[in-house]
């Protein structure tokens, strides 16, 4: 039998657990079995979201949120990785930040949210200001391990051959830290999903965490699998893209 | 006959050169009385032991160990770079294309560009991997990976050069290869070599002198002249008998003075 054949067998064996939940949901809400009320049909799901696509409703839930996800990601990357490569290059750095992490990063992030709404009112900025924080300390603390771990050698041939600081960071930590630095940012990207949709449930009037929280109020079940569905999608798809621009950026790691 | 530079490469004196390293209660003497003057434009191979200091000093020469005492001074008059160091596991950074990787050294030192690039090109012409230029390191062989760290030293044009063990992992037939690569590279541009083996046989090949070191504290033990006439002929000249002699009285020495060491740990 040939690879690609096997592979193909393989796509398609991957693909039945989730069918068959799915028929098999269908047919006993179908067959009677619990409330279609509260528990629609993947088929009541479907059609829902296709309504909602079309009138505009579920894009506007989606483009809030993905603009709050992405503002948020670029404040808290940033300076994650930044710091992350300095505290590795220099001793002082690390021991300045190293208790401000150790205390703060097993704080769950969505506990500052009161904090942040005191902070930034009830507006966007307290949602993307979650989300950087939230990613921050993911990024920090990973690049900060891919920069320290870098292999002694390429620090003694950089030496050697006149790198300067700047050099050494530009060239030599950020490239040694980079596939550690991705490890980061998937991390990163689960969790500000995950605050931002929390955050989304309480004191807005959008986003797709508004939409799931306030379908439940109105037992609008339907719309609300919707909700979840779309964060599920939208996950599938920046991992998709996170993996496409590791392999653009990253070409040397092993194939 | 390959023509000879003119220019000739570092002159360099090591006097009373010691290196400690203290590590809790703990002192060792990796180094400890080193002297040794080594010519400009000469090369100069340095065999032991394992535990004799010989990377230590290769180190302390490339500015990344510092000695506990002693004097190193390096004459390197009309020379922009001191040195360069070619490190045994290449080193190559994976994340930069071979050219980028050979120009490396240029870069840091802010040569412009043009020249850079036309640096990069020559020194690649030299080492035969123009067409892997686009290449990442972890796309070639361990021979082609050695070859390009060769180059990223050439391309710096230093005084001299420091090779730690350069082709220890390579297999029998790219390390005569590249041998011969390099003592070629080397009549052509008047470099001072200091170079690091465990073989007393490669040494033997390449080498205008050798140092011989021993272990335990690492110190010279024996400086010898290389009896060969340059251009040498690598393969013939290691299939001769007289060769084999030399090389042979050499190991007894080395291996009187690892025996002994050994006794001494023990005892």
């Amino acid at each position: 039998m040939s690879g690609r054949s096997n592979k193909t067998q393989e796509r398609l064996l991957s693909l039945i657990s989730p069918v068959a939940l799915l028929a098999l949901w269908q047919v006993l809400l179908m067959l009677g079995f619990g409330d279609r009320r509260f528990i629609p049909t993947p088929s009541d799901i479907a059609v829902q979201f296709w309504q909602m696509t079309v009138s505009g409703e579920l894009g506007w839930h989606v483009a809030v949120t993905l603009y709050r996800a992405f503002a948020g990601f670029v404040i808290g990357v940033v300076p994650g990785i930044t710091i992350g490569l300095l505290m590795a290059m220099f001793r002082p750095v690390r021991i300045f930040f190293d208790p401000l992490i150790a205390a703060l990063f097993p704080i769950p992030k969505i506990a500052l949210m009161p904090l942040l709404l005191l902070a930034f009112g009830f507006g966007d900025a307290s949602k993307i200001a979650l989300v950087a924080i939230a990613v921050f300390f993911p990024l920090i603390v990973n690049t900060y391990v891919g920069a320290a771990n870098i292999e002694k050698i390429y620090w003694d041939v950089a030496k050697n051959y006149g790198a300067s600081q700047s050099v050494m960071f530009r060239r030599i930590v950020f490239f040694g830290a980079l596939p550690m630095i991705f490890a980061g940012l998937r991390i990163a990207l689960a969790v500000s999903f995950i605050v931002l949709v929390a955050s989304e449930f309480v004191a807005t009037k959008s986003g797709i965490g508004y939409l799931i929280w306030n379908s439940w109020e109105l037992l609008r079940v339907d719309v609300m699998f919707v909700g979840i569905v779309t964060v599920g999608i939208i996950g599938l798809i920046i991992s998709a893209i996170f993996q496409e621009i590791e392999r653009k950026v990253i070409p040397w790691k092993a194939e | 006959m390959p023509e000879v530079a003119e220019r000739r490469g570092a002159a360099i004196e090591i006097a009373k050169l010691c290196k400690e390293y203290i590590s809790g209660e703990e002192r060792t003497v990796a180094l400890t009385d080193i002297d040794l003057r080594i010519r400009p434009g000469e090369f100069l191979c340095i065999v032991g032991p394992s535990g004799c200091g010989k990377s230590t000093l290769l180190r302390i020469l490339a500015g990344l160990d510092r000695q506990t005492s002693g004097t190193i001074e390096v004459n390197a008059r009309g020379w922009a770079v001191q040195n360069a160091m070619v490190f045994q596991e290449s080193g190559l950074f994976p994340w930069m294309r071979v050219e980028t990787n050979v120009g490396f050294g240029l870069m840091t030192r802010g040569v412009l560009a043009a020249e850079a690039a036309a640096r990069v090109d020559a020194a690649l012409k030299l080492v035969g991997l123009t067409k892997f230029r686009r290449h990442y390191p972890h796309q070639l062989s361990g021979g082609m990976r050695q070859r390009t760290a060769i180059a990223r030293a050439f391309v710096t044009d230093p005084a001299m050069l420091l090779m730690d063990e350069p082709f220890a992992a390579l297999d029998a037939q790219n390390r005569v290869i590249l041998q011969a690569e390099l003592v070629r590279l080397w009549e052509q541009t008047g470099k001072t070599v200091i170079y690091i083996t465990h073989s007393i046989e490669e040494a033997l090949l390449l080498g205008d002198r050798m140092v011989v070191m021993t272990a335990h504290p690492g110190r010279i033990k024996q400086i010898i002249d290389v009896p060969y006439a340059r251009p040498r002929n690598l393969m013939t000249l290691s299939a001769s008998a007289e060769f084999g002699a030399l090389k042979l009285d050499i190991w007894r020495v080395l291996e009187e003075e690892v025996m002994r060491a050994r006794a001494e740990a023990e005892g």
